[in-house]
């Protein structure tokens, strides 16, 4: 494992071929996330293709729906058979198809059996570069103090907490602290932010007591959804924190106002 | 008799609760301490993490053959002399303890904490027939006092301030002096003491609730940490000891195992401070005891759930860990949930014995952060079985007409990719020009829930896919 320590400059193969699963919030509203997972990857060597492509059905299948869930897992997977990995830029989603998937077609033998294998190739983008390329650092530059919200499933269940810690720390100019609690929910939870607003709300004020609290000036985390709702609830505090996806910073892709903020 | 649920009003419940100040002092306290001393011991026991699985397969095995472990149980607790109940639903449960009061001519009864007498709603049942309850936790004493129901199953009264006990003491205690210092956590549980130990001494019938009930030997477990279960199980002359079926374990080697993961996931402790196994009334050689050793065996409900995917709830032993854990929880405390079983075990085992037709709100109310199962002694996958309530409630239109016509005009969309293209290419330009330079909304009418507490971030402009397939056209960009 010698060449490890140089994968980031010289990648051992530059033929992997990778399936962007862009994400519904990337593809709608910051597609400039997706562009820089798209750098991320090839830098790290990968082929980058984008299948035509909707949603994970995370929606549906949390709101009770699980014949239209199984319906757009079905197109997923076809839309992503063949590729040697799928990646995605929100640890939510990854979990969705890798963790997911499987339990919709448990009495379908057949699409069980692809959704087993779609998931075995499917990750979250930043413990991809870190645990599947081997990516040590990064290329880029970012100057400030920066802390990192683990988003719930890519914590939980992906396992994604050092990975996105270390690659920021090769970020030269990049102060990384941590906040309190960074492992508890910001309250976001899909639907939940709308249907139980007062609740959420409580939830992301905590959130961003913590944030606030740990002095950076810039939030980053692996996950939209998070985003959105810490940057929309720090903007209506009237605080001056930045919000942003971990893959901009990573691909020192900054050239976007953060998250919420106005267009420059 | 048992507690009219409010758990329809959840949200509004929830409201109450945010601004309660005092209940969120209170709250405080659980974000915490719970949390830190859990975490600590977790990591100073290197075979935690074995533990829990061991406990998950100790409980999951259990409710496999639990008919035949219930009986020979029976068996083992008739041959020390005990007598077993077997109670259907809540009436039954509250006549079988009933008649045994009546029988014994009891005018006192005393309470170690059991969630499952709130369940039954025992405390009411035992007023209206003339006798009076003690609870004798001192949590459960204090919520007893202000005719309030436990609001978290391991700390009963941990939603209330220190100030807030001081003054239920100096309205309740008419015999304490106005001068006397009950300010402090110490003075307070001194001046509960001196009351209890009357009542400890006058009752005689005293009912415990069980952590555990082992198959070999017939002998019923619970784990305290103030010693008010002792005093209540042998001093008076009859004990009796309510417990759902669920509590059932096949040994005492098997308690053993789950009391390593019990105490840890709770508090923190490694144990708790008395752990008390009784099998059987007083024999002649013992030097004290109770007469006569009754358990009432209750099911309500819980046989339902076997055999389907909340059989895996039955395997909760009640340390209270999902709901310390549970950002919900520490935003509203557990009376919000409107029930007795509050937070994340509450949000699955709820519409389990009440419907999910009057409970529906409590497994929808969660973010699916996971946390709770990341810590569940017994690897309960929580946040599996309120997805499962939600399909349950899909399945009979349970859930509000406006929700369900959303979901399906956005999966119609989502389910036709080029389509979706189209018209979210167009929704999004649109929402970035109204968004303007500001880069965001401070209201949006489709999601007050939303903007009524914080902006919506504006939609950058084209989507990414319509950009991608732009740029792939020319020369140099293709990837």
């Amino acid at each position: 494992m010698d060449g490890r320590a140089a994968a980031s400059r010289k990648p051992l193969r530059r033929d992997v071929r990778v399936g962007l699963f862009v994400t519904c919030l990337v593809d709608l509203f910051r597609p400039s996330v997706g562009f820089a997972a798209v750098k991320l990857l090839q830098d790290a060597g990968c082929i980058v293709e984008v299948p035509t492509q909707t949603c994970c059905g995370q929606p549906a299948y949390n709101s009770g729906d699980r014949a239209t869930t199984a319906t757009i897992a079905a197109q997923v997977i076809d839309a992503f058979a063949g590729f040697e990995h799928v990646v995605a830029p929100s640890g939510s989603c990854a979990a969705m198809i890798k963790r997911h998937y499987p339990e919709l077609f448990a009495d379908d033998p057949e699409m069980l059996r692809r959704a087993e294998e779609l998931a075995a190739r499917t990750h979250e983008l930043v413990s991809f570069l870190a645990d599947v390329m081997g990516v040590e650092r990064v290329d880029a530059a970012f100057d400030g103090t920066v802390t990192y919200h683990d988003g719930c499933s890519g914590l939980r269940e992906l396992g994604v907490r050092d990975q996105p810690r270390r690659l920021l720390g090769t970020v030269r100019g990049l102060d990384l602290v941590e906040s309190a609690n960074t492992d508890v929910c910001c309250g976001f939870g899909g639907t939940f932010a709308v249907k139980y607003g007062e609740l959420s709300n409580s939830i992301v004020e905590r959130k961003v007591g913590t944030v606030v609290g740990s002095g950076a000036r810039t939030l980053v985390a692996g996950d939209l959804g998070c985003l959105m709702n810490i940057a929309g609830k720090l903007s209506r505090m009237g605080s001056h924190v930045e919000v942003r996806h971990v893959a901009e910073i990573l691909a020192g892709d900054t050239e976007a106002a953060p998250i919420g903020s106005p267009t420059r | 008799m048992t507690i009219h649920p409010t758990s329809p009003q959840f949200k509004e419940n929830a409201h109450a609760a945010l601004g309660d100040r005092e209940l969120q002092r209170a709250l405080g306290h659980v974000r915490q301490a719970f949390i830190a001393k859990r975490a600590a011991a977790a990591e100073a026991l290197p075979e935690f993490e074995a533990l829990r699985d061991s406990a998950r397969d100790i409980k999951a095995h259990t409710l496999k053959h639990l008919d035949l472990y219930i009986e020979a149980w029976e068996e083992k607790v008739t041959a020390a002399g005990g007598h077993v109940h077997f109670a259907r639903d809540a009436e039954e449960a509250r006549k079988a303890v009933l008649d045994i009061c009546r029988r014994v001519g009891a005018r006192t009864v005393t309470k170690g904490k059991s969630m499952i007498s709130e369940e039954i709603g025992l405390n009411a049942a035992i007023e209206a027939a003339g006798l009076v309850p003690v609870e004798t936790d001192l949590g459960e004493y204090i919520v007893q006092l202000r005719g309030e129901v436990p609001s978290h199953i391991i700390a009963p009264a941990v939603h209330l301030t220190r100030d807030q006990v001081e003054a239920d003491f100096r309205r309740h205690h008419v015999h304490l002096d106005a001068d006397r210092d009950i300010s402090t956590h110490h003075s307070l549980q001194a001046e509960a003491r001196g009351i209890l130990r009357e009542r400890f001494l006058a009752a005689d019938v005293g009912i415990t609730g069980a952590n555990f009930l082992v198959a070999e030997t017939g002998t019923s477990v619970i784990v305290t940490n103030e010693g008010n279960g002792d005093l209540t199980q042998l001093l008076p002359r009859v004990h009796v000891v309510l417990a759902s079926i669920e509590k059932l374990v096949p040994t005492l080697e098997d308690v053993g195992q789950l009391l390593r993961v019990l105490a840890r996931s709770a508090t923190g402790q490694e144990m708790s401070v008395y752990t008390t196994l009784s099998t059987g009334p007083r024999r002649p050689e013992d030097p004290d005891g109770p007469d006569e050793y009754h358990v009432v065996l209750i099911d309500n409900g819980r046989s339902s759930m076997l055999g389907t995917s909340f059989e895996e709830m039955l395997r909760c032993i009640r340390c209270g860990a999902c709901m310390n854990h549970c950002p919900v929880y520490h935003s509203v405390g557990g009376h919000a949930y409107g029930w007795i079983y509050p937070g994340p075990m509450g949000a699955v085992l709820t519409p389990a014995l009440i419907g999910v037709e009057t409970a529906g709100h409590l497994p929808n109310a969660s973010t699916f952060c996971g946390r709770c199962e990341s810590v569940c002694p017994v690897r309960i996958p929580l946040p599996k079985l309120m997805r499962h309530w939600r399909e349950r409630e899909f399945e009979r239109h349970l859930q509000p007409a406006t929700v369900r016509s959303g979901l399906t005009f956005w999966g119609w969309f989502a389910t036709r990719p080029k389509l979706y293209r189209a018209a979210t290419g167009l929704a999004m330009r649109a929402l970035h020009v109204a968004g303007g330079a500001r880069g965001r909304f401070a209201s949006l009418p489709f999601a007050k829930g939303w903007t009524d507490f914080r902006d919506m971030p504006a939609p950058q402009g084209g989507t990414f896919q319509s950009q991608w397939k732009a740029k792939r056209g020319r020369p140099g960009t293709a990837a």
